[in-house]
């Protein structure tokens, strides 16, 4: 599934200052995965052990993973995959 | 100036004080820090007291290079000893309430503004934006309109209908988002890459989060220059709770005031209780939630500083507890009925724990307990609603006494 990630300001130095980057996966870990091989920096600063780090927040077109399947969330035709800081807010 | 630079609080890389929030090394949240080795205790002491009557007698300790400029100078609100709320709720103990509905726009989010606003005009940002749960969004629009700035103002559509009027009223750009708090958030965060413009608690969040210290401040400098034993404050994105600690422990490390750190005891609603299960739990980190409560301006699902209220609460002893609607709305009426201080939901949260802390006997004879009302009553008047019975009657005197009992007049 051709998927759209949406990369943060922080980490665009990682993408050659690319905002967004498209991808394919079946599922938000797949579409991860496939980004870091494009951008191997990019694994590093956002996952720690497999799992994301816990200052990152990814969501599935505006959802939140961890209100759905997390990394194994499914990606339907169409979804955007965004990458934001958890830190904001309050 | 003791201003330094920000920091991660994760990994410690360092970045220039700009208009920054997350590390690009491992997304931690950055936090100002200072080098407070030039200062002298004594000297320090005498500035503040010869200092302004609001926030800005504590210019040592927040993050400007310049004297900060913001024309709605909050803070100084009373302290205020609450000896027949002790006495209802069967407790010896030194009982205060620190009552920061007393501030321009009746809430504690004023501390917070004012900095992020005289940081955004030192960093020469014209519009000021902000997610808010109600409280930041008055703030917002009051500082904007006084320092002659551009707003944003971005809030949940289904917000209590007085917070939204006490928000439009100042000339802002109000925007009400179909969604809940964490969405508005979200939208926000991505907001901040593509306009330019400051948002309160995205891009400016490390400058903003400082003005919470200044609570603590306050507190130690009203009780005369000392600590107290204990804390009750509400939790919603856990910033305030975090940072009334790091307060006292800047002047406990100046040498300003002396003593143990006081027990830190979190407050949340039972329908939006990220921090307070996780508490319970024993986890580091917060599962988010989807709240459900009458308690708004608590109403985080997904709160940013949850792991170190957390921390916060765990290294200092304390607990985090949570009270559901029913005890919220009786805590807003034991407040009422026995201060004379009319306090939101969030208030009611935050006397509902204390009531709780009471029954279960954490609060020992003698302690002195500083508890924290952050917001005012006439902002949330749905929860005030059919607590109370009026006495309607007809304008004479016998309607009266058929009401009340007729008393005998003194000779």
């Amino acid at each position: 599934m051709p998927v759209t990630v949406k990369i943060p300001t922080q980490l665009r130095a990682a993408t050659g200052g690319d905002a967004e980057v498209e991808v394919a996966g079946a599922t938000v870990g797949e579409v991860l995965d496939a980004v870091f091989d494009a951008h191997g920096d990019l694994r590093e600063r956002i996952t720690q052990d497999g799992d994301l780090r816990r200052f990152v927040n990814v969501y599935v077109s505006g959802e939140d993973i961890r209100f759905q399947q997390g990394l194994d969330t499914a990606i339907s035709e169409g979804d955007e995959v965004t990458i934001l800081p958890a830190v904001a807010g309050g | 100036m003791s201003v330094e630079n920000l920091k991660c609080k994760e990994c410690g890389e360092t970045y220039e004080l700009g208009a920054n929030f997350a590390c690009e090394r491992c997304f931690g949240p950055l936090e100002v820090a200072y080098d407070f080795s030039g200062l002298d205790a004594a000297e320090v002491k005498r500035r503040i007291q010869a200092g302004s009557q609001g926030i800005w007698r504590y210019v040592d300790f927040l993050p400007f290079t310049g004297p900060p400029r913001d024309p709605l100078e909050p803070g100084l609100t009373p302290l205020v000893k609450a000896d027949r709320l002790a006495e209802r709720l069967g407790l010896d103990a030194e009982l205060w309430i620190k009552n920061d509905a007393a501030n321009p726009t009746h809430s504690f989010k004023d501390r917070v503004v004012a900095v992020a606003v005289a940081k955004a005009r030192e960093l020469g940002f014209e519009t000021v934006a902000c997610a808010s749960t109600g409280n930041l969004a008055n703030a917002v629009a009051a500082h904007a309109a006084a320092a002659g700035l551009e707003s944003y103002v971005l809030v949940p559509a289904n917000l209590e209908e007085q917070k939204l009027l006490a928000t439009g009223i100042y000339g802002t750009n109000l925007v009400g988002v179909r969604g809940n708090y964490d969405a508005v958030n979200r939208l926000c965060t991505e907001l901040a890459e593509t306009r330019p413009w400051a948002f309160v608690n995205v891009n400016l969040r490390p400058y903003y989060a400082e003005g919470s210290k200044t609570l603590a401040y306050e507190t130690a400098e009203q009780l005369g220059w000392e600590l107290p034993d204990r804390v009750v404050c509400p939790i919603a994105s856990g910033s305030l709770f975090t940072k009334v600690a790091r307060g006292f422990e800047e002047w406990t490390d100046l040498g300003l005031i002396s003593g143990d750190q006081p027990v830190f005891n979190g407050a949340q609603a039972v329908g939006c209780s990220p921090v307070a299960t996780a508490f319970a739990e024993g986890w580091d980190l917060c599962k988010p939630q989807k709240p459900e409560t009458i308690a708004k301006s608590l109403a985080i699902g997904d709160p940013a500083d949850g792991p170190y209220a957390l921390e916060q609460a765990r290294r200092s002893g304390g607990a985090i507890d949570s009270v559901d609607d029913d005890e919220i709305r009786a805590g807003i009426r034991l407040l009422a009925e026995t201060t004379g201080i009319f306090t939101e939901t969030a208030g009611g949260v935050t006397v509902g724990v204390l009531a709780k802390l009471a029954e279960r006997g954490a609060i020992a004879d003698g302690e002195r307990v500083v508890v924290y009302i952050t917001g005012e009553g006439l902002k949330t008047l749905d929860a005030a609603r059919d607590s109370f019975h009026m006495h309607e009657i007809d304008p004479d005197l016998e309607s009266f006494e058929s009401e009340f009992e007729p008393q005998e007049v003194a000779a």
